[in-house]
């Protein structure tokens, strides 16, 4: 990943006093502009982002938005099972995309599927940055071996595809969690599994550039005041290189929930109590071969249409940050 | 040279005796091994008796040594759910990984490759726009949705292909293939396909990338000064340049696919290690984890060895910067 190339505008804003309050308004109304202007050209990630924020509010609201209640055994009608879409089941009640084998609507049971998918994948990406980010600026400060220690771990992680790391660590921890507990610690398992395949690539971003920053003016001159190393590498170095991290986060969102849906399709995620959109992939292929084709097919789409735009929001954002790549 | 390599090979032994040691603790202290071995009227003294022969009494650096030992000599202990040794099942299991796997490599290289060069020597044709959206959409499609919408059309709607297992196959000494009867291509075509598209798209994305790099070089715009035809600038200048980076990655990418291939083993049933594995986690069976764990961590680390040797041996730019470190790009 190329950084030294966009240490532009905050790293000169202020003096280092200044810059411990003013950054975060500084950098956005740097940014704020140019990105503003390079979104409205273009329509595809306009859609995009329509798309996205259709997904989150439909995941965060989903409790009110969902015309039925998937999860609530009292209100399931059995008889409803396998209600193809657009049609009205046996209890005369019409579902928009059908019901499952259970009866619960497929339309209710996306939102809350999203929901899940969308928590897990939040909770993975900002999990693998805090770790990533803290200990890419310690092996980068720091140097020496703590710098040797972090990057050779780093190349261990390194050697292995992100998705085999997850399911390892997934595989791991379900082993050492008691079977009593895994449906009710699953969703916690697979943050600790996605975050920690992820960590590596934002450690060492963050350990390049802050070997650049390291060696600023601005940075010498807190050290000569005698300010704590911790408290340097907070306020003063942090907000310089979390540009590049915030892309890595993006784009690593989409691979964070199409990760969480492949463990969850393998039978090692969320919960079909709790499912998310993987899950309910994983429930409907049991149904496939018998013509139901609804149950898996739709959460299928919910799951393509959310990568797909998140994908696409991130590679926008690589591209408008990063003008070297035009 | 000398430097480089024993520096690696160390690097590689260094991975392997982490990931043995990851093993070697999911082996011992994940439940009790004793409790997983025999059955519940088992008394006491018998259990003593038996922890003690099995060594599980000795200090913890005789024991992990041991467990090195072991996986050296190919052995990680009894499977729990099939009550069988992990090295057999492995063994028995190998091939149709392995077989699934390079089938997948091969399409994804040429295909990938093709599609790469056509669409940096027509940038702005309807195809490679095509081509580009596609490979967009096949990033963002999980593996296993390829899967399962290749089944319900090619299994479930049309019936040409089978949806799951290996067909008929073959046995070769212990080697089994099914790449010898009719029943055994046919089974292989979905899971391979399946495999093979996100691969795809990565070296289709790489080679045109490159490709269009090399094509804004001096050296190309010499060869055209020099009147030569556009096939020869392209597939004789061009393409032999770009083919560094692009055999690198396929390399490495070759382990992802064998990684990959325990999703697409699930979809399909495919009766390989990654199926096996994605059991074994379901039924916290440890010795069948922990073996699957160190044999993949082997296959990648000798990856990884063979295409870092090799990158070294085709750039020779490479010799003169490895002074120092191997890291950054």
């Amino acid at each position: 990943m190329t950084i030294q190339d966009r240490d532009g505008p905050p790293s000169h804003a202020a003096p280092a006093e200044e810059l411990a309050v003013g950054p975060p308004g500084v950098f956005a109304r740097a940014l704020d502009s140019d990105l503003w202007h390079s979104f409205k050209r273009s329509p595809v990630t306009v859609i995009a982002a329509v798309v996205t924020v259709l997904f989150l509010v439909g995941a965060l609201f989903a409790p009110l938005l969902a015309p039925y209640d998937p999860f609530d055994p009292a209100t399931l009608i059995l008889m409803d099972g396998f209600t193809p879409p657009m049609t009205e089941g046996f209890s005369g009640n019409v579902f928009w995309l059908g019901t499952d084998d259970q009866g619960r609507d497929i339309f209710s049971a996306i939102l809350y599927g999203a929901r899940i998918s969308l928590m897990v994948g939040f909770a993975a990406v900002t999990f693998g940055m805090v770790l990533g980010v803290s200990l890419g600026l310690l092996a980068g400060y720091v140097g020496g071996w703590v710098d040797g220690l972090i990057m050779r771990v780093a190349d261990i992680f390194l050697s292995f595809p992100t998705i085999l790391i997850a399911l390892l660590v997934d595989g791991v921890a379900r082993a050492v969690v008691p079977s009593a507990f895994h449906d009710t610690l699953a969703i916690y398992v697979l943050i600790f599994a996605i975050g920690v395949s992820t960590w590596v690539q934002y450690a060492r971003t963050v350990r390049g550039s802050t070997l650049v920053e390291k060696n600023k003016e601005y940075v010498q001159a807190a050290r000569v005041i005698g300010i704590h190393p911790g408290l340097i590498m907070l306020r003063h170095v942090l907000p310089n290189v979390m540009g590049p991290v915030l892309v890595i986060a993006t784009i690593g969102l989409a691979l964070a929930i199409i990760t969480e849906a492949t463990l969850s399709f393998l039978g090692i995620g969320a919960p079909p109590t709790r499912p998310s959109l993987g899950t309910l992939i994983r429930i409907g292929n049991d149904f496939l071969f018998s013509g139901e084709w609804w149950i898996t097919f739709f959460p299928g789409i919910a799951l393509l249409v959310l990568a797909l735009s998140v994908n696409l929001l991130g590679d926008w954002l690589r591209d408008a940050l990063n003008p070297k790549l035009r | 040279m000398a430097a480089f390599i024993v520096r690696r090979l160390l690097q590689s032994i260094l991975v392997m005796l982490v990931v043995a040691f990851v093993a070697f603790l999911l082996f011992n202290y994940v439940g009790d091994p004793i409790n997983n071995m025999v059955g519940q009227e088992t008394t006491t003294l018998e259990r003593d008796a038996l922890r003690e022969r099995l060594g599980l009494n000795d200090p913890f650096y005789v024991q992990f040594l041991r467990f090195v030992g072991n996986a050296v000599q190919g052995e990680f202990g009894i499977s729990y759910r099939l009550a069988r040794p992990v090295e057999d099942l492995l063994a028995e299991r190998l091939p149709a990984t392995l077989e699934l796997s390079i089938v997948s490599a091969l399409i994804a290289m040429g295909v990938g490759l093709a599609m790469g060069v056509y669409t940096a020597l027509n940038r702005d044709g309807w195809l490679s726009r095509a081509f580009m959206f596609g490979s967009l959409v096949g990033v963002s499609l999980p593996t296993f949705l390829i899967g399962i919408l290749l089944i319900y059309v090619f299994a479930v709607e049309l019936r040409w292909l089978p949806s799951f297992g290996r067909g008929q196959v073959v046995h070769i000494g212990w080697w089994t293939t099914g790449l010898l009867t009719a029943s055994g291509l046919k089974a292989l075509i979905m899971p391979s396909i399946t495999l093979a598209l996100f691969q795809m798209t990565l070296i289709m994305r790489l080679v045109r990338a490159e490709m269009l790099e090399v094509l804004r070089t001096d050296y190309i715009k010499f060869a055209r000064a020099r009147g030569l035809t556009n096939r020869a600038i392209h597939f004789g200048h061009a393409l032999k340049n770009t083919m560094v980076p692009v055999i690198t990655i396929t390399g490495l990418q070759l382990g992802a696919i064998i990684a990959f291939a325990i999703i697409t083993e699930t979809v399909f049933q495919w009766p390989g290690m990654g199926l096996m594995f994605i059991q074994a986690v379901q039924f916290a069976d440890i010795p069948v984890m922990s073996g699957y764990l160190v044999l993949i961590a082997f296959f990648f680390v000798v990856i990884n060895l063979v295409v870092d040797l090799s990158y070294y041996a085709v750039d020779p730019r490479l010799r003169v910067e490895s002074a120092r470190g191997a890291g950054g790009h």
